[in-house]
């Protein structure tokens, strides 16, 4: 992590690092009162100081950073076509959509697409509804669960030669595709595969079971897909907080006679709080759209009742049976449901006094 | 931790908070701490307990990471009619290339790899320089429409129109059936544009200034100033980037299904699985069959698993440094 001083030329960046550390009161071992404001660099705090700009809107200037227009002007282009001019594909929603006529020369249909979404059954969209929301909320509690305890264990180990193999190793399913994922984990749990070979041999049961028709398991094997994925790789940002911890919380939690566990819970776990609120907001947001890979390359047809979340809807309805009105009143809800998520998921850190994104 | 305990050299300064103090270490504390330490390390009931569970999670959590890969790639080193008696685990039990030769005789297995070194080459390439080209502008202190600009992109990663309405446009701007989607529309991230402003924004200003005092135009400060120090956070983006192109699959169902010319390595993969995944539905009778071929779908899978996650393997020990470096600078967007 020391390759990143680089701001220490002291632009406008008061690069202070320096760790405030509320007075440890009288003995306590507490530390829960501490500010810290970990940014992932783990090691430096930044307060962009306030800046003069001497910014004058003038010809002069204009003509000087023409360069800099052109290229402004150049991507503000290409954003408009690639980002904003897909947010008028929404009117979809509200017509009888005909390719060939447009969005303006289709049909005004008003809100019959989601009427037919919300109330006609047969399409499914509840429990597709509840599948999204339900296997976003377990892998986000999973894999957070398991990137904390990965970095908290990982930082226990004190010798460099064992802590740095074990890491290399676990960023490397991070860089495989979800399909090489996904294949192997179909491998693994296959009935010749490592899982029913285990349980067998125990003696756990007599034949192999087929754990993809089986939907009771479907949400556990794609949690556990996400862990097996994600977790080393989450943990990076967690180990650079706890590594900017102040090293002297622990040697005075030592000298008043703290144990390992005892550290971890007082010093370590606060430490890596605001990283954590951080993380959960931010990946709060992102509860809903953390369904799609997995689902559709696990899905079949035995389990289709637990698999389809919403964005396998939009792809069935939208482009394999062309309703692209109704796809559109899909993804629709689905992001005002995310902007909902995350306006109450920052209202509920305001209240408890923790970080937040706005 | 202990050995390379950072000490942070402060200053005291004159605080307004009563509760704090700023702490300031130097070298006799530092080995007053050192002698601290090694007090604690004695010999507790609770100490060899963590000890073992720590020992515990770490084995267990390092075998089932790995486990899985090793086993895929000794599966696809295996005769196949063998493979299906199941039983394989590190080692291939019954050694045979036949898998491999059947990849490579698979009609769009090599257009794929083609197309996926292509992409790959082409699309990071190219994204590189568009957004280290937009994050120059947009960290530029006295740019006019600095804040403008990065609103307009930072937007971007909050709202989009969403499949259906990007398809749709996709489809009006010939980009399907092209080689073309996998580069053009992904290429400016938003992202990537922040990672690579953040640090652009902590090179000191006066580069700047003291090329321009010596006449040098902003193409010139781009190349040949801020761009070579900028080299770190450039190779870190363009693995990120470079893993995403490689890794990607779905634009190539969405938008290239019916030219197999524009395939990719990804969507042969699966292919394969899914495949793979329809027969072990009858998983009897594919035994059955199977116990006499030398290849079967599943050790064929394994060989091209092990052939599309090769470059990846072989490259990701080597380039860690700057994984981390681009993970934590981008922890830091504003």
């Amino acid at each position: 992590m020391s390759n990143q001083k680089k701001n220490d030329n002291g632009s406008q960046n008061t690069n202070s690092v320096e760790t405030k550390v509320a007075d440890t009161k009288k003995g306590g071992k507490n530390a829960t009162g501490s500010t810290f404001v970990v940014t992932a660099s783990g090691s430096t705090l930044e307060y962009a100081a306030p800046v003069k700009r001497d910014k004058k809107f003038t010809w002069k200037e204009v003509k000087r950073q023409k360069s800099l227009i052109f290229i402004s002007a150049l991507v503000f282009i290409y954003g408009c076509i690639f980002y904003y001019w897909p947010l008028t594909g929404w009117g979809m929603a509200f017509v009888d959509y005909k390719p060939t006529a447009g969005i303006l020369g289709s049909k005004w249909i008003g809100l019959e697409k989601f009427e037919f979404l919300f109330t006609n059954p047969l399409n499914k969209f509840w429990p597709t509804m509840r599948n999204t929301f339900c296997m976003g909320l377990l892998n986000l509690v999973t894999t957070t669960v398991m990137a904390v305890l990965f970095a908290i264990l990982l930082n226990e180990i004190k010798s460099n030669i064992i802590k740095k193999p074990i890491q290399t190793i676990s960023y490397l399913p991070h860089f495989l595709s979800w399909i090489i994922v996904t294949g192997i984990l179909h491998d693994s749990l296959s009935s010749t595969g490592i899982v029913n070979d285990l349980l067998m041999k125990m003696g756990a049961i007599d034949s192999p079971i087929n754990a993809f028709a089986e939907p009771n398991y479907f949400w556990g094997i794609v949690a556990f897909a996400n862990c097996w994925k994600e977790t080393g790789w989450n943990a990076i940002i967690y180990l650079a907080a706890i590594t900017s911890i102040d090293p002297c919380l622990y040697e005075a939690a030592s000298i008043d006679g703290a144990g390992r566990l005892q550290k971890i819970r007082y010093i370590t776990l606060p430490g890596i709080r605001p990283t954590f609120m951080i993380l959960l907001l931010i990946n709060v947001g992102n509860v809903l759209n953390a369904g799609f890979e997995v689902q559709y390359l696990l899905g079949n047809g035995l389990v289709k009742s637990v698999s389809q979340t919403i964005d396998i809807f939009v792809l069935d309805w939208g482009i394999s049976q062309n309703d692209f009105s109704l796809g559109s009143a899909a993804g629709i809800f689905k992001s005002v449901i995310s902007i909902v998520l995350i306006f109450i998921a920052n209202t509920i850190a305001k209240k408890t006094g923790d970080e937040r994104l706005f | 931790m202990s050995d390379e305990i950072q000490v942070q050299e402060t200053d005291v300064k004159a605080s307004g908070d009563r509760d704090t103090v700023v702490l300031k270490k130097t070298a006799p504390e530092y080995t007053k701490y050192k002698r601290a330490k090694k007090l604690t390390h004695h010999v507790s009931a609770s100490n060899v307990i963590f000890n073992i569970f720590l020992v515990l999670f770490m084995v267990i959590f390092v075998v089932i990471t790995i486990y899985p890969v090793i086993n895929t790639i000794a599966l696809s080193f295996n005769d196949g009619g063998d493979a299906v008696r199941g039983g394989i685990y590190l080692l291939p039990r019954k050694f045979a290339m036949k898998n491999y030769e059947t990849v490579l005789a698979i009609e769009n297995f090599p257009v794929g790899a083609k197309i996926s070194v292509l992409r790959t080459v082409i699309g990071t390439l190219s994204s590189l320089a568009v957004n280290a080209l937009l994050a120059f502008v947009v960290s530029r202190k006295r740019f006019l429409f600095k804040t403008s600009l990065s609103f307009f992109w930072v937007l971007t990663m909050y709202v989009n129109g969403g499949l259906i309405p990007i398809f749709v446009l996709y489809k009006n701007l010939g980009f399907t059936d092209s080689f073309w989607v996998y580069i053009v529309p992904g290429m400016i991230s938003a992202w990537n544009m922040l990672v690579l402003r953040t640090y652009m924004n902590g090179l000191p200003d006066s580069l700047e200034e003291s090329a321009q005092l010596d006449g040098a135009g902003y193409w010139t400060i781009f190349v040949k100033i801020i761009s070579p120090l900028c080299k770190p956070v450039y190779a870190t983006i363009a693995l990120f980037v470079a893993v995403g192109q490689w890794n990607s699959w779905f634009d190539a169902m969405l938008y290239n299904k019916t030219s197999a010319i524009y395939t990719t390595l990804q969507y042969e993969l699966m292919k394969l699985l899914s495949s793979v995944m329809q027969q072990s539905g009858s998983a009897d009778s594919a035994k059955n069959n199977a116990a006499s071929a030398t290849v079967t779908p599943i050790t064929v899978r394994a060989a091209a698993t092990v052939v599309t996650m090769l470059p990846i393997i072989c490259l990701y020990p080597f380039l860690q440094r700057y994984f981390v470096t681009g993970l934590t600078i981008g922890g830091v967007k504003e």
